[in-house]
């Protein structure tokens, strides 16, 4: 016989799950329609390895398959592996980068809710220090011809050069490190063909599908506003600064918050509870750290997107924020107590 | 007459499931064929048995007297013949039986000579007593004695807060008793007031409860009482929590370990005020309550029965469906299995509640914890569940405390919002169950200790005064006085000697700092009903274990 709470709330982690992929779809389907269906390629690789992963693991570690498998949080890890990598990446980076996140990160160090790095970015992480170019051919706006696509992804690499084409955290690095061009930075921010008008051409639009998927795991209650929160305002905050002081070195916050990852950090990666903060004061620390860091990365550091970095820094950070920013428990408030 | 509401954090909104037992009025239970009258009446002292077996006693007399401060005098709930005096299972999470007395009730209902008792002429003190040997105790369901909490504490009470929030799902017995008898309530609270020289009485009852609002309404507006507030607060599980009420009518949060009376504030069940009122109004002393039957049965409603009738014999009143397949006392949130129905209704007995896999189902299996924070954003003391359930599951005690475990109220909103579907309340009960058990091992062995090392003193000092008085008996002889007294002297001052009892002297001294220092928070300076609350530990810890074992044997 159980003991109380006989009632409960229908919960599950897999209903979690499930909303965070819900919540995915505007942005993928921004992805789709600006560049093209590869993307969906590799989110199903991703995810198909990422359960055949999940399951070889909980069969060797003796543990129930049906509700693991079905609790999705291994189908999470991997639509953010697809969508975090070139869309057209070599199927065996994306599948090597999943098995990573689910065999290392995730089960050798306990499986479900005991994985200290986000798994996903210690995938991307893992595959931009070993395949720099490979993580760094994006395919080209508009360029969306399927057949070629799928051959870029399935071996054929040839007309790679043809369909590729810098992302806009490249292009303007590229830009940066050559003292010549830097002056033009404003004229190259504003040039509609890379930059797009706030964030880069289709990125931003991919972001603002992210954005509104945000919003609906707010309104579900499934994360809160202070990671979300923290992270673009730090984010827009220290852009802004440094793009008032010296507006020919550092992009602006619309640039910041538009392009790369940043939006997707925010609402999906950051906001994962297991390898992140838990407390409210904490949230906004980890958050402003992770932004903090994604931008010294992106303006100073040797890789365009500094998120996934960023994000490992602060979970190593994340058990010692949380000890330090627990908050006071009910009674226990005031000056008025003296007994704690 | 409006006033400004506080607010708790957390809390969740089950489905209410109180229209089931809520539409009908009380009912008085049929006369049982037996009764079983635990003398364990208030949470944790034993009243002493005055009657005989085959002693015929009066409805309302005295069967047993309180002894000790937090005791209450237990009354024969009808005429009849007194049985037996024997051990009978009690409804405790324990299951283990309880002395009690078994009383033949002989039909007739013979009350004793009612003697309404005269508080505006007596003292508070006097009123107390009064209440005491009334049996009067909190029917809220903790049971705690209303003499000990009607005290005037350390600061006095300045507030009367009426619980009438009901926030339990299924229970009704408040509900109805507020919308029948809302005057003797108010006129209870009127008394209380009296006896604690209190400026005001707020009654907060939940906003599900529309009817019973309107009638406690009319009666206070009846008595033109402007010190009596009815005040609607949100229903949200655990608004009826003592301190959550307290929180939300005053704003007043009380911290674990301190009383009410602290903060000048004191809260009080209705159907304790109920009970007040019968009791100086009517000279009855608390010999029935109203019990709400329902969940799964064809036709729930609220009963008043007396103390003492078994369980069984009060169900088939609301016809307890077939595919029934458990009871409970108490709500789904904080109630508690009944292992088997001959137990008696107590005065702590709000609602047997009849479950079936449908009502309840049996939890899906645990998974891991992924930190998703559901269950500090519900928790009402603020805590951050999770973080317990780490340090309890891998039996931190220590971190456990020191991340207040002991503020938890159990109140089980964690484990039903948990994705995970952990029952982190379980683990809670068995951490504070084993950290209650080791401070128990801990005093034992200190005392054990403390008398060994002093019968090692007491020895050594014997052995000294010995070889002194040898020595003195030798040194009769006059002219070896002088080496005899040296003699004599040298075993007492022996540097040897000395160490030794230097050694003594340090081993206690540490040991007495060692059990000062030792001694963990949130179990000094308890107060009674934290010792009560103690006491309600010790009788789950052992089957809370067992329950908790399969989940701590999960190795992960």
């Amino acid at each position: 016989m159980n003991n109380s709470p006989y009632t409960l709330k229908p919960a599950s982690v897999q209903s979690v799950m499930l909303r965070v992929l819900l919540a995915l779809l505007p942005g993928i389907g921004a992805y789709v329609w600006f560049f093209g269906a590869a993307i969906l390629v590799q989110i199903a690789l991703a995810s198909l390895t990422a359960l055949a992963a999940e399951a070889a693991m909980l069969a060797l570690r003796g543990k129930p398959l049906r509700p693991f498998l079905g609790d999705g949080s291994a189908l999470v890890t991997a639509w953010l592996i697809a969508l975090t990598f070139p869309s057209i990446a070599p199927w065996w980076l994306t599948v090597l980068g999943t098995l990573l996140a689910i065999v290392v990160a995730k089960h050798l160090y306990g499986g479900l809710g005991q994985n200290p790095f986000n798994p996903a970015m210690v995938a991307f992480a893992l595959m931009i220090v070993a395949y720099p170019l490979l993580m760094s051919q994006w395919p080209k706006v508009g360029a969306t011809d399927f057949a070629v696509q799928w051959d870029a992804i399935f071996g054929n690499r040839q007309l790679l050069d043809a369909m590729t084409m810098a992302t806009p955290l490249d292009a303007l690095r590229t830009v940066l490190r050559d003292p010549e061009q830097r002056a033009m930075i404003g004229g190259i921010l504003g040039g509609k063909a890379t930059f797009g008008n706030v964030g880069g051409r289709g990125w931003e639009w991919i972001a603002a599908g992210y954005f509104l998927g945000g919003l609906y795991l707010l309104q579900q209650r499934i994360i809160t506003w202070h990671l979300p929160v923290a992270f673009l305002a730090v984010l827009c905050a220290v852009s802004g600064a440094f793009a008032l002081f010296d507006p020919e070195r550092f992009a602006g916050p619309g640039f910041q918050l538009f392009t790369g990852g940043a939006m997707l950090a925010a609402f999906f990666i950051i906001t994962d509870p297991v390898s992140g903060t838990t407390t409210p004061k904490g949230k906004l620390i980890f958050a402003a750290g992770a932004a903090l860091l994604t931008w010294i990365i992106r303006s100073f550091g040797a890789y365009p997107d500094g998120i996934a970095f960023a994000v490992l820094l602060m979970n190593i950070a994340a058990p010692l924020i949380d000890m330090y920013t627990q908050p006071p428990v009910f009674g226990h408030k005031g000056k008025q107590e003296d007994s704690r | 007459m409006i006033a400004k509401l506080f607010s708790f954090k957390g809390g969740v909104k089950p489905a209410s499931h109180k229209d089931e037992s809520a539409t009908a009025p009380i009912r008085v239970a049929p006369l049982p064929s037996r009764l079983i009258i635990p003398l364990r009446q208030s949470a944790r002292a034993m009243a002493r048995c005055l009657v005989q077996p085959g002693q015929a006693v009066l409805k309302g007399e005295v069967i047993a007297a309180a002894e000790g401060p937090m005791c209450t005098t237990v009354h024969a709930p009808t005429s009849g013949i007194v049985r037996a005096i024997e051990p009978q299972p009690v409804p405790h999470p324990s299951g283990l039986p309880a002395p009690s007395i078994v009383i033949d009730p002989d039909g007739l209902e013979r009350w004793i000579e009612k003697q309404p008792f005269d508080y505006l002429a007596a003292s508070a003190r006097q009123t107390r007593d009064y209440l005491r040997d009334c049996g009067v105790v909190g029917l809220g369901g903790a049971g705690f004695p209303s003499h000990v909490k009607l005290g005037p504490g350390e600061k006095g009470i300045e507030t009367l807060i009426l619980n009438g929030a009901e926030c339990e799902p299924w229970i009704t017995c408040d509900d109805r008793l507020m919308r029948e008898r809302a005057d003797m309530i108010l006129a209870g609270a009127a008394m209380m007031r009296h006896i604690t020289g209190a400026r005001r009485i707020l009654v907060g009852i939940e906003d599900n409860k529309p009817q019973a609002v309107a009638a406690m309404r009319d009666a206070a507006r009846g008595l033109g009482d402007s010190a009596i507030e009815v005040i609607v607060v949100p229903t949200r599980y655990p608004a009826g929590g003592e301190k959550q009420l307290i929180r939300v009518l005053t704003g007043i949060e009380i911290p674990y370990g301190k009383l009410g009376t602290h903060f000048g504030v004191q809260c009080f069940n209705v159907g304790s005020a109920h009970a007040i009122y019968r009791a100086i109004a009517h000279g009855e002393p608390l010999i029935s309550r109203v019990v709400t039957l329902s969940g799964n049965m064809a036709h729930p409603g609220n009963f008043e029965a007396l103390i003492g009738t078994p369980i069984s014999d009060l169900l088939p009143l609301a016809e307890p469906r077939a595919d029934t397949d458990r009871y409970l006392t108490g709500g789904p949130m904080m109630g508690v299995g009944l292992q088997r129905l001959d137990t008696p209704v107590t005065k702590g007995t709000n609602c047997i509640l009849a479950g079936s896999p449908a009502l309840f189902p049996p939890p899906p299996p645990e998974m891991p914890c992924i930190r998703c924070g559901e269950c500090a954003k519900v928790c009402p003391a603020e805590l951050q569940p999770f973080e317990l359930y780490w340090f309890s599951r891998a039996k931190i005690f220590g971190k456990a405390q020191e991340y207040s475990l002991f503020d938890c109220i159990e109140c089980g909103c964690c484990s039903y919002v948990c994705p995970s579907r952990i029952p982190l309340v379980d683990y809670f009960r068995f951490a504070k169950g084993e950290i209650w058990a080791r401070e128990k091992e801990k005093a034992a062995a200190d005392l054990a200790r403390e008398r060994y090392e002093f019968r090692l003193a007491r020895e050594e000092r014997e052995k000294a005064e010995k070889a002194a008085k040898l020595a003195a008996k030798t040194a009769a002889g006059r002219e070896k006085a002088a080496a005899a007294i040296a003699v004599a002297e040298k075993p007492a001052t022996s540097p040897e000697e000395d160490a030794k009892k230097a050694l003594i002297a340090a081993a206690l001294e540490r040991a007495r700092a060692q059990k000062e220092q030792a001694h963990p928070e949130n179990v000094t300076d308890l107060t009674p009903e934290q010792q009560a609350e103690i006491a309600a530990i010790e009788g789950r810890r052992a089957e809370i274990r067992e329950m908790a074992k399969p989940h701590l044997r999960q190795d992960d």
